[in-house]
């Protein structure tokens, strides 16, 4: 044996997933297109940026076919960026409050009168 | 004289599912990765460290987004493009997003040919995923001289609002431009290799003694499929939201 036959699967598969990427890739334009805001938008944002990152990992990267070791080595670690996420969110909401306090056109707290 | 009875064969011995498959892999005093190439490994390895790099990128800009008082530019207006008397948002960067997954289902399609050992069309496929990926570079060095003749935005400042628009915007687009143009490079530089018939001859390559094969192909592919993949966070969270 030459060397060992890697991943082998048919071209159907990556024309469908293909068409499926340009289905969500419309779908989270649309979301800016007609404008939805609040809420609805960053849900729209987040399920279609999960579902092609989903689909790009697990067919064209081939990690459906992997078997679990590589697949917990790789996708699991990346999960401690939750972390600095939440240290980043609690610490941008500081930095805003006291820039509202000593920078702000509107304080946070009433001004002291002198 | 009775044969010596070989041992530590990995392939003969049995791979369980499931989590005892992981416990028998990690565990086996062998290589962790069953049925991965170490060149597959190390890739993958190096794309957690990228997913770092671009993670940190992602949570700054979240950051100093989160913590500004100015307000922040409207990017569904800033990207915006007027074609035929048409104002449309968002037009050029949707555009960008579709060429880049065009380019990773031909990267896609070009692995699947290189391992039926069809040196002209996974050729030809690695040439149009490089050519998409050139096209995306262009289209960016158009967004970027737009933005700064035009809308006047600079790292330290920009007209719109908030100072870190651009400071964020440039670095991370930046990078991701830069990871494209490597991905450019090292793309065709695997596509002499396919034409040249060098991994059919398992000729070594340039700067190793290891034989040439099509793993390679596959392993460019992982590397493209990222930069792809960080194109849809940034997409979501930096234009989007």
């Amino acid at each position: 044996m030459a060397h060992a036959q890697g991943q082998q699967h048919p071209i159907g598969v990556y024309l469908k997933i293909w068409g499926l990427l340009f289905v969500l890739s419309a779908a989270s334009y649309a979301v800016d297109y007609f404008q939805f805001q609040g809420y609805l938008r960053w849900f729209l944002i987040l399920v279609f940026m999960l579902l092609k990152a989903g689909l790009i990992v697990a067919v064209f990267m081939h990690m459906l076919w992997e078997r679990l070791a590589l697949m917990y080595a790789i996708l699991v670690p990346p999960l401690l960026l939750l972390v600095l996420l939440g240290i980043g969110a609690l610490e941008a909401d500081y930095t805003f409050l006291t820039r509202g306090t000593f920078f702000g056109t509107q304080s946070a707290v009433p001004s002291v009168p002198r | 004289m009775t044969q010596p009875v070989l041992t530590g064969a990995g392939e003969t011995l049995p791979t369980p599912e499931g989590f005892q498959g992981i416990v028998a892999d990690y565990s086996s005093d062998q290589s962790a990765f069953k049925k991965v190439p170490w060149g597959k490994a190390m890739m993958w390895i190096f794309l957690v460290s990228d997913t770092f790099i671009f993670g940190a990128f992602l949570i700054s800009y979240m950051t100093v987004r989160m913590s500004t008082t100015e307000p922040w530019p409207n990017s569904s207006e800033v990207f915006a493009l007027t074609l035929w008397g048409n104002h449309i948002p968002l037009l050029l960067i949707a555009i960008m997003t579709f060429i880049l997954i065009s380019s990773s289902g031909t990267m896609a399609m070009a692995v699947n040919f290189g391992y039926r050992r069809d040196r002209v069309r996974t050729f030809v496929l690695l040439l149009i995923t490089a050519a998409l990926g050139a096209s995306f570079v262009g289209m960016q060095a158009f967004e970027w001289t737009k933005l700064i003749t035009e809308e006047g935005v600079r790292p330290w400042g920009n007209p719109m609002g908030a100072a870190q628009f651009g400071s964020t915007f440039f670095m991370i687009t930046g990078f991701h431009g830069t990871h494209v143009t490597i991905g450019v490079i090292f793309l065709i530089i695997v596509a002499t290799k396919v034409l040249r018939g060098d991994l059919d001859r398992q000729r070594p390559g340039f700067l190793t003694g290891r034989k040439g094969n099509y793993e390679i192909v596959e392993i460019m592919g992982l590397y493209w499929h990222f930069v792809d993949l960080v194109w849809v966070f940034i997409f979501a969270f930096f234009y989007l939201w």
